[in-house]
This record gives structure tokens, sequence and C-alpha cells, in this order.
């Protein structure tokens, strides 16, 4: 049985791995940068909810909305401001731009929150479900978790396969210059993933801080970059790979934090995402890019 | 030919110069008291920013491969430098045993430098960088559960505690897990600093400078090409980036030495230092060695000088490193800053561009 509670637990922290990845993949297929500020935006996401559920007492659902709307309008914002004057820079150039960004986000939340963690009040209103004679705990938070995975994983294949702009946004992943030549607007397609990856952050950090809940301005670094690993792992730029390389993590981190060794999940973590790049150089799901000469 | 090569060594005796004038008037500085404990302080830190960008511009600029685990191969060098320092403490007179533990942290980091680099270097771009970053986080994970003591029998290993190292009696643990290793010898100062400075750079500018330079250059600049008229890729790209970790792992050893307690950390080994040399280098001018160490200096020192300004001054510094970027890189920017300033910052960066 605590086998079963361990899976579950790792399903439901691989959502929230996956739920970033998507934002990562997407933004790295259609931008092809490395975009170091999203687990930032996380933070930041994690903050509007905290202050305007836990402070101002608004109902769960609400705020989230509310973060949602606040990362989707920070996260055009920053495309436009810090991203977008580099177009056409070395992606090296984007990169630490991005850094950048990382340092600013967490500062400004430094100052305008303080370093002392917050904690957190869970978003799901239920306490979750006692199987099994009580020998099985699923939480809440798990179930919400997993299933607010599956609907988003979902609904973004289905927008991208149905609707014009998300065959924009693959058209300009593909050759940019080519989309834009069949008139599609590149650069508001881009701030379009932007917007999505970054309401997808604000999405994952209030379910992030429901599950583990303190909250401080550096919450967001390190599943962001996990999340970073897990859509390498599935292979950059896939929305499956994607979800399936967050799952993975999660449960490949709970699974090895239940039976090996606490301390050293991340460094097996890591080492999987090693052995799987050495087999499979693009990752999971990835597509192999045959070179030109 | 002659010409440009004449250049070069003039360009690389400019570098040298740069930094020797920079220790002598620090020297004077310190003799007639001008400066502060403060600043004092941050002057062995600031030889090793500098060593560690010079040799990350190894990595990025030269073989042009990105990699985000420099504190990782730093991390190595500074806890196998600081063990073998702890190991011979006493019985090796104290020069002899730096330059043997500089030596030890140096070679151990090229080994880790070869071994994550015969698998790592197959792969591309963003996959490289984010396996060096993973080898990184991994190399600080599995430091902090190592326990290893010593008594009469030899060395005792263990993940778990102090108490399950079994030491016999007069035993010490020397690497404690979490609290990682203490007591090691304060041997570090600004003259080493510098002197291993001066020993990186004429490392790395010589070979810059030689045939395995060019032939690492030409696989940056066109993989297929330089494999088609017969340059070894492997062979090149495992030397570059082995003797750039080794190069971190020197510097890593000047850091253990230079702190009585050493603890891998994510403040110290973990990604966010690797991406701060990261930074150094990139700002500097990719490729530039000189570049590298003013970034290094400048931006070590950036957050030292705003320390009046307080809470504000990581704000600031992240603030410098966008609008820098922005600057260099944004045709528009960029247009108006050459124009108003006829001679860019560093000279290379603009050279280099051209190219591409």
């Amino acid at each position: 049985m605590s086998f079963i509670s361990y899976l579950i637990n790792g399903l439901s922290l691989g959502s929230v791995y996956a739920i970033i990845a998507l934002g990562y993949t997407m933004v790295y297929g259609i931008a092809k940068m490395l975009n170091f500020a999203h687990g930032d935006i996380i933070m930041i996401g994690g903050y509007v909810v905290f202050f305007s559920a836990s402070s101002a007492g608004m109902p769960p659902l609400l705020a989230v909305l509310l973060s949602v709307i606040v990362c989707t309008v920070l996260g055009v914002t920053i495309e436009r401001i810090a991203y977008k004057p580099l177009r056409e820079a070395p992606s090296l150039a984007v990169l630490i731009t991005a850094i950048g960004v990382s340092y600013l986000l967490q500062n400004v939340a430094l100052l305008l929150f303080g370093a002392n963690p917050k904690s957190f009040t869970s978003v799901v209103p239920f306490s979750g479900l006692s199987l099994a004679g009580g020998k099985l705990n699923i939480s809440g938070e798990a179930i919400v978790t997993i299933l607010s995975g599956i609907v988003i994983m979902v609904g973004l294949s289905v927008f991208i396969k149905r609707t014009k702009a998300g065959q924009a946004m693959l058209a300009v992943s593909e050759d940019k210059g080519a989309a834009q030549l069949m008139g599609i607007n590149v650069n508001g397609t881009i701030g379009l993933t932007f917007a999505i990856g970054s309401a997808l952050a604000a999405v994952a950090g209030a379910l992030l801080c429901s599950a583990y809940p303190t909250l401080n301005p550096y919450t967001g670094s390190m599943p962001g970059i996990k999340a970073f690993v897990a859509a390498v792992f599935g292979g950059i730029g896939s929305i499956p790979g994607a979800m399936i390389g967050g799952i993975l993590l999660g449960v490949i981190e709970i699974l090895s934090k239940a039976y090996i060794s606490s301390q050293l999940s991340d460094a097996i973590v890591f080492s999987v995402l090693i052995i799987v790049l050495l087999v499979k150089p693009t990752g999971i799901m990835g597509k192999k890019i045959n070179e030109k000469v | 030919m002659k010409k440009t090569m004449s250049k070069t060594t003039k360009s690389n005796f400019i570098t040298y110069g740069m930094v020797l004038a920079v220790y002598l008037i620090v020297q004077v500085m310190i003799m007639t008291g001008n400066l502060s404990s403060l600043l004092q302080g941050l002057l062995v830190p600031l030889c090793i920013y500098v060593i560690l960008a010079v040799s990350l511009n190894l990595t990025v600029g030269i073989l042009g491969e990105l990699s985000l685990g420099h504190a990782g191969f730093m991390c190595v060098g500074a806890f196998s430098g600081a063990f073998f320092s702890k190991c011979t403490n006493g019985v090796l007179p104290d020069g002899l045993r730096f330059l043997l533990a500089l030596l030890i942290g140096a070679l151990v980091a090229a080994v880790f430098g070869i071994l994550i680099g015969i698998p790592v270097l197959r792969l591309y771009g963003d996959y490289l960088a984010i396996v060096t970053l993973a080898f990184g986080e991994i190399i600080k994970n599995v430091i902090n559960v190592l326990f290893v003591g010593r008594d009469s029998n030899g060395f005792h290993f263990s993940t778990k505690d102090t108490m399950s190292l079994n030491l016999a009696e007069g035993g010490e643990a020397i690497v404690k897990g979490p609290q990682g290793i203490s007591g090691t010898p304060k041997d570090a100062t600004f003259t080493i600093g510098v002197i291993l400075i001066l020993l990186t750079l004429v490392i790395v500018l010589n070979m810059i400078n030689s045939r395995t330079g060019r032939a690492i250059m030409a696989i940056r600049d066109n993989r297929i090409a330089a494999e088609s008229v017969g340059i070894d890729i492997t062979k090149y790209k495992l030397l570059a980036f082995s003797v750039s970790a080794a190069l971190a792992g020197m510097a890593g050893v000047l850091y253990a030495h230079n702190l009585s307690t050493l603890t891998a950390l994510p403040k110290n080994f973990g990604y966010n230092m690797s991406i701060t040399i990261l930074v150094f280098v990139v700002l500097g001018g990719i490729g530039s060695i000189r570049g590298s160490i003013i970034a290094a200096v400048i931006l070590t020192l950036l957050p030292e000088l705003l320390r009046g300004l307080n809470d504000y001054r990581m704000l600031i510094y992240a603030i410098v490193l966008i609008v820098m970027m922005i600057l260099n890189w944004n045709p528009k920017a960029k247009a108006i800053l050459i124009k108003y300033s006829p001679k860019a910052l560093f000279g290379k960066k603009n050279a280099a561009k051209e190219d591409k």
C-alpha cells in the first residue's frame, strides 16, 4: 500500500513539474531560448495567490484566476521589454538576459515580500480520499494536481492541433522566416506563447505551494530547474514529451526519496537524465534532426 | 601572418601587464593602508573568480560549448585539495603541501572533466548545458552525504553519518557530509592568487595561439568542416574541456584554503555559481580572455561597492545585466552606442560578431 501512495505522490509532484515543463518547452520550441525566469514566475504566482486568498480572503479559485492574469501580464511584459529586443542576438546573450530577469524577479520579491517564508494555505477545498480502510490516503492536492495536469495537457494539445493560433505556433517554431512569409504575425505568436507559458506557471505555482506549503522568493528556482530537466528529458520542444518527462521525474524523485535516500534524490534524478540523454541524445520524444552539410 | 602573430603576442603581454599592474597597485594600497579590510577580504575571492572566468571562457568562448557545471569542477577540486591538505597537514612542509594540493585538485577535476566529457560531448548546444548543470548538482549532492574518516586502519567511507564510519580510537572524521571539511589550513593569499591567475593565463593564452587552439576554434566555427580536414573532434573537445575543468579545480583548491570550513552549499557550488561565472564570461565578451578578467573584477566588486544601497544592490545588479545585454546585442541600441562611443568597451566582441 505504501508503494501506491508513494506512486500517487510522485504522480502529483510529476504533474506540477509537467505543467511547468510545458511552459518551458513551448517557449523553447518557439523562441529557441531557455527561459530561466520561468521558475520565478511560479514564485510570483504563488505570492499572488497567497496574498489574495490568505490575506484578502478571496475564494481560492478566484485567487488562482487572479494569479493567472497577473502572471500572464508579467510574462508578456518581460518578453516585450527584455527578450524581444534580442530576437536576433546569439542564444547565449538571451540566456544571460533571462538569468538577469530571474535575479530581478527574485530580488523584487525579496524587497516586496521579505525573506521570511510564508506559510501557504492550500487552494484545494477538500481534504482527500481514504481508501482501503484508511490504509491508502490520497490528498486532495494530489487529486487536483493530477487532474489539472491531464486537463492542461489535453487542452494544450487540442489548442495546438485545432486552432489557428496553435497552428501558427507550430509554424513559427518550425521556421520563423517562412511563417512570416505566410502572413503569420511572428511577434504576436511568440507573445501568445509566453502568455500561455506564464499562465501555466501561475497554475503550477498555486498547486506547488498547496502541496509544499512554504513560500519564499527562491521557491520557484529549484522546481524551475527540475522542470527544465523534465522538458529536456522528454525531448525539448515536444508537448507530450514535457508531460511524460515531468511525470517520470516526479515519480523517480519521490520513489528514490522513499526507498533509497532522501538526500541523494536530486542526484538520482539528474543521473537518470544523463543516462537517458546518452541513450537518446534528443530526449524521449525528441525528434532527430539530420544535419545538413 | 607574422604581423598578426606579433599582434596577438602584444595583446597577451598587455593582459599579463594588466594583472601585474593591478597587483602592484593593490600591494601599494595595502602598504599605505588605503584598502579597507572589507576589500582586502575580497582579494582572494577576486582571484578565484578571475581564474574561473578565464577557464570557463576556454569552454564557452574557444570551444563554443555552453557549460553550466563549472562550479561542479570547482567543487571537486576544492574538496580533493582540502582533503589532501587535511591528511598531510603537519607531515609535509606547508609550501610543498599546498603546491601538491593545488596539483591534486586540478588533476581530480581534470579526471572528472574527462569522465563527464566523454559521454557529454556527444551532445550539442542546450543538451550539453543541461547535462553539465545536472553534473554540478550531482557532485554537490553526493558530497553532502559523503563521510570520510581516517584512523590507524586507513580510510573509512560512509554515506550515513560520522558514527557509522566505525573509527578506531584516535581516528578523525575528515569529510563530514553537510558539515564538510573544517580546519583546512588557510594558505591562500593574494600573491598566490595572482600567481595562479598568471599561470592560468599562460596556459589558456598559449593554448589558444597554438596548433591545438586553432583546431579547437575550427571545431567551434564549423564542426563538419573541421572533421573533414582531419581534426580529431573528440580529442580536441575533450582536451579543452578537461583543461578548463582542471583550472576550475585549481581555483577550487584556492577557495578551500581561503576558508576555515568548506561546505558544499547551493550558494557556493550550486548552479547559481556556475551561472555567475558564465555571466562574467558573456559580459566580458565571449572568447575575449581580457574581457573575462575585467568583467569578473567589476562584477565581483559591483555588489560590494553598492553595499551602501543595501537591499537594492542585487536588484541593480540584475538590471545592469539586462541593460548591458540589450545595449550590446540589440541592433538599434547598438547603433546608438557605436554612434556615441566610437570604440566599444572590449574590442574583441565586435570583431567576433562581424565574423558571423
